[in-house]
């Protein structure tokens, strides 16, 4: 280093020191509680993990409807994910490689999207998703027919999935990328007479293959973690997500309600998502910090 | 945005929308119409199944801005959005420079911090809420050793304090990823040159880390701002449900209340709109942000 300062390095070291116990404390006791056998009775902060951790672990395991609200999580956070992906790179190759009427009408469509998350349009946005073809019949009725159309995505696939797709920042990101890709690439590919969408499958989607691997692990997490949106559109618990699952064990006051097994299910519903962050961390980073540009 | 155009394109008409209709389709469908939905219901009284809806004009507006309720959910809004920001940013950046210094910049530290960024917001409240529960909770049984009675359950301000932990712990790797990164780019010969002329290492951090770091911090703050304003919502759902006394009743908590519980569409739509406002205003921000970085480039 530059110099000696070796009380600097010391507070340094201290910091470092409180920062990682308290980012590791919950996580450290949620492992204490979740190793504690039935018995147990209070613990205090210096109660060391018990040998129950398997135990406890297989039996939230085969816990009513935990494999299957997995496996709903699993599959909303992919769909968000494969969704949002695809429909992105779709629109950011016409943004930017087509010139066309109203061009720019389309993408401050898109724009604009980034205002109106999810949060603030609750209640109209379930009114949908409860009838889909509630716009369209509200439309008809205008002019004084009405159909009794009906089509609800409550409690289906779709409807966790669907509704959170659409995504302003994915698409400017690969609009960002494609401006950056050389000119020369589509030049090459128009005389070669290959098709935009050859031009499109062939060469920009493997160059666009990193940005792609980066926005995946965000937009996981991002899937995987929702709560608000499975909240409202699922009532029965095998179709909802872990998350809420596991939020809803949680009785606040409750004394004699198992928290061994109910730490081991929320150690569950969390490893999947910070696996994927730990081990995928690269992507993440850069995925991040792509965020900011 | 012209002069950032492709020079060279694709003949069609036809296949751009083609491409552009997914999202087009999605957007209109989840977002255009229940925002429309939501401006309309703003301004009319209707009944839970809207058979009959009557045009009241602003009036839901003002009930909203003269309920007592309403601005205490913004003043605890504040406060919390104000606490996690405050405790996040801080420890994220003491951390990064702790860091930076005496490991030397070793990525060793990112693996140990960035994981609690996967873990839900609703998740990491029951995580925090097993520390503090008043019944077993190893630190709240520790603080009443201290002579502390601590009961997030029932008392306001311990409530916050929860919350405020979980929702700042979670967002600790996000603001760390950043400052790290922003350190590892300010190059060593600027400080080293400080360091000659006799500046401590405080002082550089003041007069060299600091203003450089700007840019990085301003967009971090909106960042956590926007995070606290509406990402938060499953911890306290999970957590406090609002509670004790709507201690904990964030905005974006108190529009689903009223919204599905107390079917009050008229007031939640009206809230639905004031949010709406403050996303504008910190997207613009942010956008501010961009076009302040890309001047300095």
């Amino acid at each position: 280093m530059i110099e000696h300062t070796p009380r600097f390095d010391a507070v340094c070291w201290l910091i470092l020191a409180i920062g990682l116990v308290a980012i590791f404390l919950p996580v450290y006791y949620a492992f204490v509680i979740a190793s504690q056998p039935d018995s147990a009775q209070s613990l205090d902060l210096m109660t060391p993990p018990g040998g129950y951790l398997w135990e406890n672990l297989r039996a939230a395991w085969t816990k009513d409807d935990l494999q299957r609200q997995l496996l709903n999580s699993t599959v909303m956070a992919l769909g968000i994910t494969a969704g949002k992906l695809a429909i992105s790179l779709l629109s950011a190759f016409a943004i930017t490689y087509f010139r066309f009427r109203f061009r720019m009408v389309a993408f401050w469509a898109i724009f604009i999207t980034l205002m109106l998350p999810v949060e603030v349009r609750i209640v109209p946005t379930f009114e949908v998703v409860a009838n889909v073809a509630r716009p369209l019949t509200s439309i008809i009725s205008l002019a004084g027919i009405d159909i009794g159309l009906n089509f609800s995505m409550l409690d289906t696939y779709s409807g966790l999935i669907l509704p959170l797709i659409a995504s302003a920042t994915a698409t400017f990101l690969f609009r960002q990328f494609f401006l950056v890709v050389p000119d020369g690439l589509c030049e090459a590919a128009k005389v070669d007479g290959a098709s935009p969408m050859r031009f499109f499958f062939d060469i920009l989607l493997p160059m666009s293959i990193t940005s792609i691997a980066a926005l995946f692990v965000i937009l996981f997490i991002y899937g995987w973690n929702q709560y608000l949106w499975p909240l409202l559109v699922t009532t029965q618990a095998d179709m909802t997500t872990v998350v809420i699952g596991v939020a809803r064990t949680l009785p606040t006051d409750n004394a004699d309600t198992r928290w061994n097994l109910t730490m081991a299910t929320t150690l569950l519903a969390m490893a999947p998502p910070v696996l994927v962050v730990v081990l995928l961390q690269r992507w993440f980073v850069r995925g991040l910090v792509d965020q900011e540009k | 945005m012209s002069g950032r155009d492709k020079k060279v394109v694709f003949k069609g008409r036809v296949l751009p929308w083609l491409l552009l209709a997914p999202q087009l389709v999605v957007l209109a469908v989840f977002f255009f119409w229940p925002a429309g939905e939501g401006i309309v219901q703003a301004f009319f009284l209707s009944d839970p199944f809207f058979n009959t809806m009557i045009f009241v004009g602003f009036d839901n507006f003002r009930d909203l801005l003269t309920s007592p309720e309403y601005w205490d959910s913004i003043r605890v809004t504040l406060v919390f959005s104000l606490a996690t920001t405050a405790t996040a940013m801080i420890m994220a950046f003491a951390l990064a420079v702790a860091a930076d210094r005496v490991l030397h910049g070793s990525m060793v530290l990112r693996s140990l911090v960035i994981w609690p960024y996967a873990v839900a917001p609703a998740i990491a409240g029951m995580l925090w809420l097993f520390l503090f529960h008043p019944a077993f909770g190893v630190l709240a049984l520790a603080l009443r050793g201290l002579g502390i009675d601590w009961d997030p359950l029932l008392d306001g301000t311990d409530a916050m304090v929860l919350i405020v932990a979980a929702a700042a712990w979670k967002q600790v790797s996000y603001n760390f990823v950043f400052f790290f990164a922003g350190l590892q780019m300010i190059p060593r010969s600027l400080i080293e040159a400080a360091a000659i002329d006799g500046a401590g290492p405080m002082r550089r951090l003041r007069d060299i880390v600091l203003p450089l770091l700007s840019a990085t911090t301003f967009f971090l703050l909106v960042m956590n701002v926007i995070y606290a304003f509406f990402d938060t919502f499953g911890i306290v759902d999970a957590v406090t449900e609002g509670g004790p006394g709507g201690a904990t009743r964030i905005l974006v908590y108190k529009v689903y209340k009223d919204g599905f519980q107390a079917q009050d569409y008229g007031s939640s739509a009206a809230q639905s709109i004031v949010l709406m406002a403050i996303v504008i205003v910190l997207t613009f921000l942010q956008f501010r942000y961009v076009e302040r970085r890309v001047n300095y480039a």
